[in-house]
């Protein structure tokens, strides 16, 4: 198994799609960070007016935690579209080149192989996240010093002390990256089904962009719908930066996308089992 | 012509003991006046505890720097301090020094099982930011022990004060500040909410549209001398 990982993890480090992603999470989360160094303040100054039509804030509201802060809430929206990128090619682009009828022929099982493909898949969107959680965390830090954190949310604000922040981080930063394993996984399941790596990832975007919209549209309609959306469930990363957190509904949450991932992940190998390799 | 006589004479005596009971009221606020005089800065460590139906916070330490006439600011070392706006007027040397004004007796009252007098301060400024000043003070102890302040920008803003260690300097222990709310509201689509699919209750209802912050002392540092970089930061 570790030698058929080590395979499949050379032939998703050798693409150099693979760096699109790399290089994507590096110069998004590079401009905000300079766009903060320029004009933060002033930016978080039009955030915060409501709050400051009754209130003096003083202190340090610009910080390393509040621009990691703002860079998940940027970039957790479409990171899923560049986890899409590798995770819907993994079947799919050995169909598109010819050589899954190869593989398949080889003295290892169905299963086998599909278990290797996601460990692969699945590496690879831990080490984006990694990648990412030390630009937007470990630099802004480096870069903006550390202070209490102002959580905006829409009928709430949460102030969370200095010292009480970076475990919540590393918390949202696990969920995040089941969260994003959800998306591989979804994009690992329609890969199969497809003999071109576009379609699976195009269909991925698709689907994560449409629910998305649903789940950040606040119409009561869409409203009842939110809570069967995994696209809901991937924002409840932020449960951590709540005052109180509240466990019940996190791994509530937590459940969802673990059950998404299982069942996913589960289709995609029964229905790789029974497929006839024509390509 | 006798009647005519008889009301003259009442109206007289009412106009002169309106006159020195005014002038009473005036002595013991610029008694309480000269005490708060006695600190012309301190610096003071705290816990501050916000107290807003829409405002999650944990109590927090706080330093809380004063300097006459009326600057006025509190920090917290490595983080957020948060205070209702025109904040300014937490601190009561702040009001008495606001310039000239009008002193107005208003009977007596009763705070935390003692009596106090309570007096109406009426600004002569015509841009004065503050309206009307209601003072309970207590007479024994030359202490302000509750105020209602109407501003002219920041609404309404009512003070309790207890004293302790600090009672010489007119310092409270604690101060509790009571303020009108406005609506706080952001759009979902603007802050990527997880929806839980239970229906909240709105916890800003017209009923309890008051916030409330409670300042606790435990020590004050009094004129020590406070740079005016302090309250520029």
């Amino acid at each position: 198994m570790w030698k058929l990982l080590k395979i499949e993890l050379f032939k998703i480090f050798r693409r150099p799609r693979t760096y699109i992603a790399f290089a994507a999470i590096a110069a998004i989360i590079f401009l905000i960070q300079l766009a903060f160094y320029s004009d933060g303040e002033a930016f978080l100054q039009f955030g915060m007016q409501s709050l400051k039509e009754t209130f003096d804030i003083n202190g340090k509201i610009l910080s390393g935690y509040m621009v990691c802060f703002i860079i998940l809430q940027t970039l957790l929206i479409h990171v899923p579209l560049l986890i899409a990128l590798v995770a819907g090619d993994t079947i799919a682009g050995e169909a598109n080149m010819g050589t899954l009828r190869l593989l398949v022929t080889k003295p290892i099982s169905r299963s086998q192989f599909m278990w290797t493909k996601f460990t692969a898949t699945v590496i690879y969107t831990l080490l984006l996240l990694i990648f990412m959680a030390v630009l937007s965390l470990v630099v802004s830090i480096a870069v903006f010093g550390t202070s209490d954190l102002i959580i905006m949310k829409s009928d709430m604000v949460v102030i969370l002390d200095n010292g009480d922040i970076l475990w919540r981080y590393f918390a949202a930063f696990g969920f995040a990256a089941v969260a994003m394993i959800t998306v591989a996984s979804l994009a690992f399941l329609l890969s199969v089904f497809a003999e071109n790596s576009i379609g699976p990832i195009v269909a991925t975007m698709s689907i994560v962009i449409l629910f998305t919209i649903l789940t950040t549209m606040d119409i009561p309609l869409f409203n009842a719908l939110k809570p069967f959306l995994f696209t809901n469930h991937m924002l409840n990363w932020k449960g951590f930066f709540e005052d109180p957190v509240n466990y019940k509904e996190i791994f509530k949450s937590l459940f969802v996308l673990v059950g998404h991932i299982i069942v996913f992940v589960f289709l995609a190998i029964v229905i790789f089992k029974k497929k006839d390799i024509l390509s | 012509m006798k009647t005519i006589q008889f009301f003259i004479t009442i109206l007289t005596f009412q106009f002169i003991s309106s006159i020195c009971f005014a002038q009473g009221e005036t002595e013991l606020v610029n008694k309480v006046k000269a005490k708060l005089d006695k600190v012309n800065d301190y610096k003071a460590e705290g816990i501050m505890n916000i107290d807003v139906p829409f405002i999650k916070a944990a109590p927090s330490g706080v330093t809380i720097f004063y300097k006459k006439p009326s600057q006025f600011r509190v920090k917290k070392d490595g983080g957020i301090s948060i205070l209702p706006k025109g904040g300014v007027n937490v601190n009561l040397s702040s009001i008495l020094a606001m310039g000239k004004y009008t002193v107005v007796p208003a009977g007596e009252s009763v705070i935390g099982g003692g009596k106090v007098k309570v007096v109406k301060l009426l600004p002569e400024e015509e841009n004065s930011s503050v309206v009307l000043a209601t003072l309970y003070i207590d007479e024994v102890s030359l202490v302000i022990k509750k105020s209602i302040v109407t501003t002219r920008e920041n609404g309404t803003y009512e003070m309790e004060m207890s004293y302790g260690k600090y009672n010489n300097w007119g310092l409270p222990d604690k101060v509790i500040f009571t303020f009108n709310l406005k609506d706080y509201k952001l759009p979902k689509g603007v802050t990527f909410e997880y929806e839980s699919g239970e229906k909240k209750q709105s916890k800003t209802t017209s009923e309890n549209k008051k916030g409330k912050v409670e300042i606790i002392y435990k020590s004050y540092l009094i004129n020590k001398g406070i740079p005016d970089s302090v309250f520029k930061e």
